[in-house]
């Protein structure tokens, strides 16, 4: 009992000391090897890394929580980008641009729902047909896509709001718009899991499936909620990101589905369901954009972060099996 | 009597539901624009999917072992990059060979880690698809690759050459889609791979090994990517260094569609081909149709739900699931 305590508290803790790992190799490193003369841990510095790791970092909440429910979603790439065009779009509509600066709630309204909408349907689609949630959101993944491209073919959509972009580039009490959306969403999505009863119960499915069936616990509400929940994150990234950026490509937000599980993996949620933290996640999604970062700072080629992050994902699960595999009798296969 | 004729129906709906509604759709096209079944444009259709289709077969038996392969689309980069780069450097005669082995390599890498070392396969893969990619930005410096002298080189007869009025691509795929449905389907590896993926503990208890079965799916696969890769550089004999990135979810979708089941121990290499000549042709046929080519997504999407939730449907007897 205690042991397994004990192994739980460095799982937990795990994601931690990996970044403050990070912060000091880089600030050390970069002492000796970097191209600019500034520090690392910079203060400012510091705020940017929250505020870039804000887009794939709102869709990680969403996924850790799909993916404790026991299912996942590769679908958040296209949600984004089918979002961000009805973001941009809408605000050029003839009635919309009548209302001024009252047009940018309704946009983000307009924005949001389609990610709920999109949601809805990947949720219903894996309540009512039983097919497995990562076959139907390969298909959305691409339908999704598709949708995207007949929106405004190959071409770019773009609308600048100044409003907006003064909104998005704002700073309060220090940090940016994009990091307050994203520590929001972390705290709001903490209290739906751990304090409850939709949390507890998406924990259990994902644990138990049948366990849970037989506890009386509907599972089919949970997994459509959980899938509305995600293309409502997947949207509010997109919302986030393109407040700012005003043009929107029919390729954005492609790989982004991977790049989120990979920080979800990171923080230490299981594939297979039942386990994993909103905290941990937060923790995966920072410590990938500091290694972006501090790849760049110590002079190392960018390209060399895909490789570097590819290689940490296969250790850390390599590392999770021997924590998990102390004190089990395993079946030698 | 007229019961077991339905079911008997309904059997062979369930096993060869894939073939009938290929031949509905085909004829569907071929009536709605004669074009369609002109052989310019099948032979057309099948060149271009045959790159997809070589690597769907590979995909094939990591799937039927019961694993995934995300890493096939930054791979096939990879060896594309590799064999353009090399050519120039020390001739095809040499280069050919040496990004097999490089790409095998990789395969066998990964093979290690999900086969011997029994890590989830989803992620693995997920993993060496970042780190694929890394590498081949890596090793070309993140430049486009070209081949110097494109005329003084026999390299391109992989990609545009063909015998007898049959296109190269088409050929190999052909010739690898037969040999590895023999492999899958009369020999002892193959049997294995099937007995892995149904059941590994059964398997394991019946003295198969496991770990060396899936480490030669793997290898099955980086073999089948190496070839891609041969036809891709051999086609454009220039490339980017993300040639093939997203290719490992469309090649999933035809092994999928193929009804390949996710969960192992189901799929041929005969449904993946079909699997991959609907792909390509659903493509073709709504290019034909006058429509864009972004429509075939939403196709393939509505076609894909369909397929395997109508299969699921047949297992379970019964359309909606039972999820409360």
């Amino acid at each position: 009992m205690k042991n397994e305590t004990r192994v739980n508290l460095i799982k937990q803790g795990a994601i931690w000391a990996f970044i403050v790992v990070e912060l000091i190799f880089f600030s050390v490193a970069g002492e000796f090897l970097s191209v600019s003369d500034k520090a690392f841990m910079n203060f400012d510095n510091m705020l940017l890394l929250l505020k870039q790791s804000a887009p794939i970092g709102i869709i990680a909440l969403g996924m850790t929580i799909v993916m404790i429910n026991g299912n996942i979603d590769l679908s958040v790439g296209a949600t984004f980008a089918l979002a961000a065009i009805v973001l941009l779009d809408s605000m050029t509509w003839p009635f919309m641009e009548a209302l001024g600066n009252w047009a940018i709630p309704l946009a983000w309204f307009f924005a949001l729902t389609t990610g709920v909408v999109l949601g809805a349907i990947n949720g219903l689609i894996v309540w009512k047909t039983g097919v497995d949630a990562f076959i139907v959101t390969l298909g959305s993944m691409l339908g999704f896509r598709g949708l995207v491209f007949m929106y405004n073919g190959e071409q770019p959509t773009s609308h600048l709001n100044w409003t907006l972009v003064d909104f998005a580039e704002a700073q309060f009490l220090g940090l940016h718009t994009a990091t307050w959306f994203l520590l929001g969403a972390a705290l709001l999505l903490w209290l739906l899991m751990t304090k409850t009863v939709h949390g507890r119960n998406a924990y259990a499915i994902g644990n138990n499936r049948d366990a849970a069936v037989n506890a009386g616990i509907r599972v089919g509400p949970h997994f459509l909620w959980n899938f509305m929940l995600i293309g409502f994150l997947a949207a509010l990234s997109a919302v986030v990101f393109y407040s700012e950026s005003g043009s929107v490509n029919p390729n954005d937000g492609m790989l982004y589905e991977l790049w989120a599980i990979t920080a979800v993996v990171l923080g230490g949620t299981k594939l297979s369901g039942g386990y994993g933290s909103i905290v941990s996640t937060l923790g995966g999604v920072i410590a990938i954009q500091l290694l972006r970062k501090g790849l760049g700072h110590i002079g190392a080629d960018t390209e060399t972060v895909n490789l570097v992050i590819g290689l940490i994902l296969i250790a850390v699960l390599f590392l999770d099996r021997q924590l998990n595999r102390k004190g089990k009798e395993e079946l030698r296969t | 009597m007229a019961e077991l004729t339905k079911k008997g129906l309904a059997g062979f709906l369930a096993r060869q539901g894939i073939l009938v509604a290929f031949a509905v759709f085909m004829i569907a096209f071929a009536v709605a624009n004669p074009r369609f079944i002109d052989i310019d444009n099948v032979f057309g259709v099948i060149r271009s999917s045959a790159i997809l289709g070589v690597m769907a077969l590979g995909v094939t038996f990591v799937v039927i072992g019961g694993n995934l392969d995300l890493s096939v689309g930054s791979m096939m980069s990879f060896s594309t990059i590799v064999v353009l780069d090399l050519h120039d450097k020390i001739g095809p005669a040499l280069a050919i060979p040496s990004m097999f082995a490089m790409t095998m390599a990789l395969g066998a890498f990964i093979g290690i880690l999900v086969g011997y070392l029994k890590l989830n396969s989803l992620i693995v893969t997920l993993g060496m698809l970042s780190a694929i990619h890394g590498l081949t930005l890596t090793y070309s410096g993140g430049k486009n690759m070209d081949i110097a002298d494109k005329e003084g080189t026999w390299f391109a007869v992989f990609g545009q050459g063909s015998v007898a009025g049959v296109p190269m691509p088409i050929l190999m795929f052909a010739a690898l889609a037969i040999v590895l449905s023999i492999v899958l389907s009369k020999t002892p590896f193959g049997r294995k791979v099937y007995a892995v993926g149904g059941n590994g503990i059964a398997a394991t208890f019946s003295g198969v090994p496991r770990a060396r079965v899936v480490f030669m799916t793997y290898l099955v696969s980086s073999f089948c990517v190496a070839t891609a890769g041969l036809i891709q550089a051999s086609r454009s004999m220039g490339s980017q260094n993300t040639v093939g990135q997203g290719l490992e979810l469309e090649v999933l979708a035809a092994v999928i569609l193929g009804g390949a089941s996710l969960l192992g121990g189901a799929g041929t290499i005969f449904k993946t081909v079909i699997g991959v000549l609907i792909l390509g042709f659903i493509q073709n046929g709504l290019l034909l149709m006058g429509l864009a080519f972004y429509a075939q997504y939403v196709v393939t999407w509505i076609i894909i739900i369909l397929a395997v939730w109508l299969d699921i449907a047949a297992k379970r007897g019964a359309l909606w699931s039972r999820i409360a």
